[in-house]
């Protein structure tokens, strides 16, 4: 298979990951790569550790083997708050907002950074809020009173506070309605538009295809497939493999 | 304990297929309501008896809390579960498993400090002999012939005398499966019992499943297609708390209904 | 009808006023001791059995500085800045590297701790108790006692200790970092929040608390190297019947406790009085086993 290769290094890469729960063993060497300023699609069933992927990368989950790279550096035993520090934006799956916390200190634990001047913090939340009015409405409002649609656009913009170089987003449009999955569209191509890379884990193949540049397929803790986004349909066979019955 | 207790002896043959296939298993308007969320929604599900049959389904479609809901761990807000003809609705987990339905868990529940023979064996053991105070258990020699012809079964015979915990994954999940073997069941739920599981150990898995089908009714909730294609008899797909679809496996690849919640095309 | 009327009559009304006061006083420095411990265990999930002796370290510490330097104000300061950092550093040697292990290994360490901190508090002022001179004396007349004016002056100090506390969780940045941490660790920390130093800072929070009413106490009884017993044993019940985690619980339960069992005190002795707190104990595990003061969850 013929893939687009990335013209720069490659922003996170993620070498041989083997990751266990116990001994259950989740991830049975994955290997997959985001360029700076890309969107990258992780796409498979559940269960398959598309989730697991992301934890690694944030150093949520230690992996017992293999490497992840942060612009070509190891970051290897690095705590997560590091990472997010250098860069790494993760909205997971189920969202994990700070429910109690209202929206604005919900985005104040990514905003209030050292070493940002207040201008810029200010700004950041002005985009924010530019991106997503409902929550300026609610910018009050303790998290846990949001509907899930905009507790999902509150974990995108939290992370976004981050002003990561790349956002790992995991389902983003699990149980939404139609009308929000488009928006979380819009999103995700305005990131794109602004240089931050994605790394999407989804099921919802239609999406996946046209907002990502490459798409991975996983299967039973390793990727089996790798394609150029604009060659493949919804309806051919790889993918009725990885996703379908 | 002479010769090695075969699957047919430690299992008698009164599960047989012969005759009208009558449904060992079915619900009727299952409903299980959290709130103001329906979990599950007027479910009618029937499986005969010898059939293989999963259960597949997006996330949150209901198939774990329909497993709750026939082990008697989840009370059903309405509708009625029958097994072999008996009303079994909102009975306790263990008069369930009394009734000869046994399930594995996703999260293995092994006793990792014991041999592996004495996790089946204590299993077995509560089905006879289950009152018995007095009498040590060495005494019971049909339980350890028991336990030994299910560890056959799982292929686990010759790991008999080894920690539970020293098994690697794929071994305790089979393990995990015979425990609920020995408990003589006549229906058997197993919740993704290869999560987690290499290419490998899924095929073992497969063929076990293939080996104990012949005196029962399985239910088997699954992710990985491929165990579900090549075990099951028929399928049934859940989706938000329903029954979106149910057919033979090829049916079912080709429901248009069916590729959409998957495709979300 | 005539047995109510006369037990109404025969309540010793001026006794009841007076403790109340007691009561509330005890209940504002019992709060601020019960604060600190479930901030700990609502944070990181510790039961610190050494915060008895944080509090008899601080009053200890503030001993030694009343000695050298007359002022109890210095006293106070300086304990609860000294016995925070001894804290953090607890927390940074022992407590850190037991994070996410089995919870009873952190209830050995920190029992360990106190054992250790009794040992040395013996071992370095003796059994002698010792005094601290309340920083001004005076009363002023209630029926036909007087009212010491300084145990007035603890319950507001506390309550001030304690209202400080709870306006910078609610305000400042690092109060938005302790909340979150203490509502999702993992978010938490994927949101660039060291979550390790905002877990040693909470610790060191708390044991400052505890030294502060520590010397806050020190007047109304001696310090000694075994106060701490039956202060942390009373704090961890207030916690319970509180609701774990819940900063405001705790505050309530402390005073509603403190409450009961001065007036138990009016009938029977203070020493009988203290079954007072077990039996809401045993009731509040009985019927509402998440915290008297919490909302019940769904």
């Amino acid at each position: 298979m013929s893939v687009p290769e990335t013209p720069t290094e490659p922003l996170v890469s993620v070498e041989s990951l083997h990751t266990y729960y116990g001994k259950s063993h989740i991830l049975n060497g994955v290997s997959l790569h985001v360029g700076r300023g890309e969107v990258v699609g992780l796409l498979g069933r559940n269960g398959v550790g598309k989730s697991t992927t992301l934890k690694s990368i944030m150093g949520l989950v230690r992996p017992r083997q293999g490497r992840v790279l942060l612009g070509g550096n190891s970051v290897a035993g690095l705590p997560a708050h590091k990472l997010a520090r250098l860069g790494i934006g993760y909205v997971p799956e189920d969202r994990r907002i700070f429910r109690l916390l209202t929206v604005m200190e919900n985005l104040r634990t990514g905003l209030d950074r050292r070493g940002v001047a207040d201008a810029r913090k200010q700004e950041l939340l002005d985009k924010v809020y530019a991106y997503f009015p409902v929550l300026a409405e609610r910018r009050n409002q303790a998290g846990g009173t949001l509907s899930g649609g905009e507790q999902q656009m509150l974990a995108i913009a939290r992370a976004m506070m981050l002003e990561p170089k790349i956002i790992l987003l995991d389902e983003p449009t699990e149980g939404l309605m139609p009308r929000m999955v488009w928006q979380i569209r819009e999103i995700i191509e305005a990131l794109h538009h602004e240089g931050v890379a994605i790394l999407l884990v989804e099921q919802n193949v239609p999406l996946t295809l046209e907002a990502s540049q490459r798409v991975y397929f996983m299967e039973k803790g390793a990727i089996r497939h790798h394609a150029a986004a604009s060659t493949l349909k919804a309806t051919d066979a790889v993918v009725q493999q990885y996703l379908g019955v | 304990m002479a010769a090695t207790p075969s699957i047919e002896t430690a299992f008698p043959a009164d599960a047989g297929r012969e005759g009208a296939p009558a449904p060992v298993l079915c619900t009727e308007g299952l409903t299980i309501r959290f709130g103001g969320l329906v979990a599950l929604n007027s479910v009618n599900f029937e499986i005969a008896r010898g059939e293989i049959r999963a259960i597949i389904g997006p996330n949150g479609a209901g198939k774990s809390t329909f497993f709750n809901c026939l082990t008697g761990v989840l009370r059903p807000s309405s509708g009625r579960i029958l097994f072999s003809g008996e009303d079994i609705t909102g009975l306790s987990p263990d008069r369930v498993s009394r009734r000869g339905i046994a399930r594995s868990y996703q999260i293995t529940n092994i006793l990792p400090n014991a041999t592996v023979l004495e996790n089946v064996r204590i299993a077995a053991q509560s089905r006879r002999h289950g009152w018995s105070m007095l009498t040590h258990y060495r005494a019971y020699g049909d339980i350890f012939d028991k336990a030994e012809a299910v560890l056959q079964s799982v292929g686990l015979r010759s790991k008999a005398a080894e920690l539970a915990a020293n098994l690697s994954h794929g071994e305790q999940r089979n393990l995990e499966i015979g425990i609920a073997l020995a408990t003589e069941p006549q229906l058997l739920c197993l919740d993704e019992p290869t999560a987690g599981m290499s290419a490998a150990e899924t095929h073992e898995t497969i063929a076990l499943v293939r080996r104990i089908a012949k005196n029962l009714t399985i239910l088997i909730v699954e992710h990985d297609m491929q165990v579900v294609m090549e075990l099951a008899h028929r399928i049934t797909v859940f989706h938000y708390g329903a029954v979106l679809a149910e057919g033979t496996p090829a049916e079912i690849q080709q429901n248009p209904r069916v590729l959409e919640v998957y495709l979300k095309t | 009808m005539g047995a109510i009327l006369e037990f109404i009559q025969s309540i010793p009304y001026d006794q009841l006023l007076i403790q109340t006061l007691n009561g509330i006083v005890t209940g504002m420095i019992l709060a601020l001791i019960a604060s600190g411990l479930t901030l700990i265990f609502g944070i990181m999930d510790v039961v610190n059995f050494a915060h008895g002796e944080l509090f008899m370290l601080g009053a200890y510490i503030g001993v030694v500085v009343l000695a050298t330097s007359g002022s109890f104000w210095l006293a106070l300061i300086i304990a609860t800045l000294v016995v925070a950092l001894i804290g953090a550093a607890l927390q940074i040697t022992t407590l850190r590297p037991l994070l996410g292990r089995d919870p009873l290994t952190t209830i050995l360490a920190t029992f360990g701790i106190s054992l250790v901190l009794q040992n040395y508090a013996l071992w370095q002022f003796g059994p002698v108790a010792r005094k601290i001179q309340e920083p001004f004396t005076g009363q002023f007349t209630l029926f036909y006692l007087q009212y010491p004016w300084y145990r007035l002056v603890i319950a507001g100090l506390s309550a001030a200790i304690i209202g400080g506390f709870w306006l910078f969780l609610k305000y400042g940045t690092f109060g938005i970092w302790i909340r979150a941490t203490t509502q999702d660790r993992t978010m938490a920390q994927a949101m660039g929040i060291p979550v390790p130093w905002v877990h040693t800072a909470v610790f060191a929070i708390g044991a400052g608390m505890a030294a502060a009413s520590g010397v806050l106490f020190g007047p109304l009884v001696g310090v000694n190297h075994a106060m701490g017993l039956d202060w942390v044993l009373k704090a961890f019940i207030v916690v319970v019947v509180g609701g774990m985690g819940s900063l405001g619980g705790s505050i309530a339960a402390s005073i509603f406790i403190s409450l009961l069992e001065s007036y138990a005190s009016i009938w029977v002795s203070p020493a009988q009085a203290v079954i007072v707190s077990f039996v809401v104990l045993i009731l509040t595990l009985l019927f509402r086993p998440t915290g008297l003061f919490v909302p019940t969850p769904k």
